[in-house]
């Protein structure tokens, strides 16, 4: 995707030069926090994916001699108000946590792009509508818009993952046509109109590439505030249904024994905390690598 | 200036218009029939009739989207299913709770956002600046509804120090009740400051390598006053205005922060209500939260042309 989104140098040009694509991640990998952020990912989707392979519980397995014990060599970071293990729960409930950010920025990409481009490049009154109803969209703070929609569609994972994409789509739509705004006056999009190319093509093939990077560093920050939604949703029981394991679910479950296993606590919210860290790393990261302004 | 402030106003009545249009087609998102959705447990026919005129169910779409905005606009935003109150008055109970958390929120925000982001960008590159960052990057990654919980650990459970939840109200005992509300407000406020120190930071470093910096450097000013006086001054201004522009964020946290501390505030409300399938108080909730926040924008815009001579001409 980089490789389009990048690739736009005279050829002349980047056969000298290091091409565009690499620049940025050969800049993405000189910041420290970028990489550690980039690693902690990997180690999460990693964990999330063979769950199973690496862990000797189960996580939705209950045990009544083994309610809320502390931390042990058998169960590293104890166990929870059912007597099941919580790392178990925490690793599973990456799961959740992942695919939500994943999902739920996919859907807000692929409703706020086309329209952004639409709105940018048409102008007129398509550009005012579709303006004036993202404009009622940012009205409504990005949760609470997400618990309403949550609420109304019904609680399952399924749900939230729509309901906070789609809260967070008219920022995708405000900062895509932003961007078409600003790169359609520019020489080379009036080249391609120049040769004839149709609108659509222009905007796909000659605007689209172009605004890659900053929809990118959105995206990827996006995920990160999906994450704390899904979560937030979660705790509310918007989200991921019991017994499945989701940290949202779990800190909801853990403040009532806060006296007495405060350790049910600490390690779901810990796991959101890295997790959410880490994207906004990667995205500050990438923010950086790809502006053209610092070489 | 009036003219731009009449371009502004018009510019609201479409995005006014698309608001109501969205909370409206909320709840024809709930599945199957709303009228027995909306019923919840009560399957008494005579009920679910009752609630479909009420709501005006019976009808076509566009005309139940004309009664609801005419409703609405004439101060009647429905009844709450659950204790039979207006919608607005049980919203006008909770709000001024929600208004001093927020507050509190704010100053504790500006109080830290502010000499976090000038110390960062006066000793750029130092360990100072690297502190603040870090800090920056704690605030805006920490799940508030975990932040709470953690603070209830160490506050009241470990130390003893704060009440775990509940409100006094100000009028009542100031003193309790800055102590029901300042783990909530510091929670809120945190995720604030991360952001008002990262515009802060950048503000004054744009402002730092300006011509009139410069020049007063040059004149021999003292670099606190260089800073203080100079620099600041003009960085500031639209920092504060983003502090207004904050509120959207406020108000998605207090969501859950009042739920966690159990706040009887705005926030608490929306969560009851979806608890309790009191589907009019959402769009309540909903619809108040937009209408205050478009206020807000609008404000705050002015008050930049207030502050920046340059555009009132």
């Amino acid at each position: 995707m980089t490789d389009v989104a990048l690739g736009t140098l005279p050829v002349a040009v980047s056969d000298e030069l290091e091409s565009p694509t690499r620049r940025a991640l050969r800049r993405l990998f000189q910041r420290k926090g970028a990489v550690v952020g980039l690693v902690v990912i990997a180690a999460f989707i990693l964990l999330a994916l063979f769950a199973p392979l690496i862990l000797p519980y189960d996580p939705i397995a209950t045990s009544w001699s083994l309610v809320r014990k502390p931390p042990s060599a058998q169960h590293w970071f104890g166990t929870d108000e059912l007597g099941r293990d919580i790392l178990a729960r925490v690793i599973y409930g990456a799961r959740a946590s992942l695919m939500a950010g994943a999902i739920s920025v996919g859907i807000a990409l692929s409703i706020g792009v086309p329209l952004g481009l639409l709105s940018g490049y048409r102008g007129g009154f398509i550009d005012a509508l579709i303006s004036r109803m993202t404009d009622a969209m940012l009205a409504c703070p990005f949760l609470i818009l997400a618990i309403a929609l949550a609420a109304f569609l019904g609680p399952s994972l399924g749900n939230a993952m729509i309901a906070i994409g789609i809260s967070a789509t008219p920022i995708f739509v405000r900062l895509t046509r932003g961007q078409v705004m600003s790169v359609k006056v520019e020489d080379y999009v009036e080249a391609a109109r120049a040769m004839g190319n149709p609108r659509w093509r222009i905007a796909l093939f000659h605007i689209l590439p172009n605004i890659m990077p900053a929809l990118l560093v959105q995206a990827t920050l996006s995920i990160a505030a999906a994450i704390i939604a899904e979560a937030a949703l979660s705790f509310l029981g918007l989200g991921q249904q019991p017994p499945a394991p989701s940290w949202g679910s779990m800190l909801n479950a853990a403040q009532r024994f806060l006296t007495n296993a405060p350790w049910m606590a600490l390690w779901p919210g810990f796991a959101i905390f890295l997790v959410v860290l880490s994207f906004n790393l990667v995205g500050d990261g990438l923010r950086d690598a790809l502006d053209p302004r610092e070489r | 200036m009036l003219n731009f402030l009449a371009r502004r106003v018009v510019q609201l009545v479409p995005t006014l218009f698309f608001v109501s249009l969205l909370i409206f087609s909320l709840q024809h998102l709930l599945p199957g029939d709303p009228a027995l959705v909306m019923a919840g447990e009560e399957r008494d026919p005579a009920v679910i009739e009752q609630i479909r005129q009420q709501y005006k169910l019976d009808q076509p779409i566009p005309i139940q989207y004309l009664y609801w905005v005419k409703g609405v606009l004439s101060g009647d935003f429905g009844e709450s299913l659950r204790n039979k109150v207006p919608v607005l008055s049980l919203i006008a109970q909770k709000l001024p709770v929600t208004m001093q958390l927020a507050s509190m929120a704010i100053v504790i925000a500006f109080l830290i956002g502010i000499p976090a982001g000038i110390v960062s960008a006066v000793k750029k590159g130092t360990a100072w600046d690297y502190g603040a960052n870090l800090f920056a990057l704690w605030g805006i990654s920490t799940p508030n509804f975990w932040l709470g919980i953690m603070l209830i650990f160490l506050f009241s459970i470990e130390l003893g120090w704060l009440p775990a939840s509940g409100y006094v109200p100000l009028s009542e005992n100031w003193r309790a009740s800055i102590a029901s509300t300042i783990m909530p407000a510091f929670v809120l406020g945190n995720a604030i400051a991360a952001i008002l120190m990262r515009h802060t930071r950048s503000a004054m470093l744009q402002v730092l390598e300006s011509d009139y910096v410069r020049t007063a450097r040059a004149k021999g000013l003292s670099e606190r006053s260089v800073i203080l006086k100079h620099a600041m001054r003009n960085a500031l201004t639209p920092i504060i205005t983003l502090g207004a522009l904050e509120l959207g964020t406020l108000l998605s946290g207090a969501v859950l922060t009042e739920q966690i501390f159990s706040i009887p505030g705005f926030g608490k409300l929306i969560v009851d209500a979806v608890f309790n399938r009191d589907y009019a108080v959402v769009q309540g909730v909903v619809l108040v939260t937009a209408t205050i926040y478009i206020t807000l924008n609008l404000l705050a815009d002015i008050a930049y042309i207030l502050v920046n001579p340059r555009l009132r001409a």
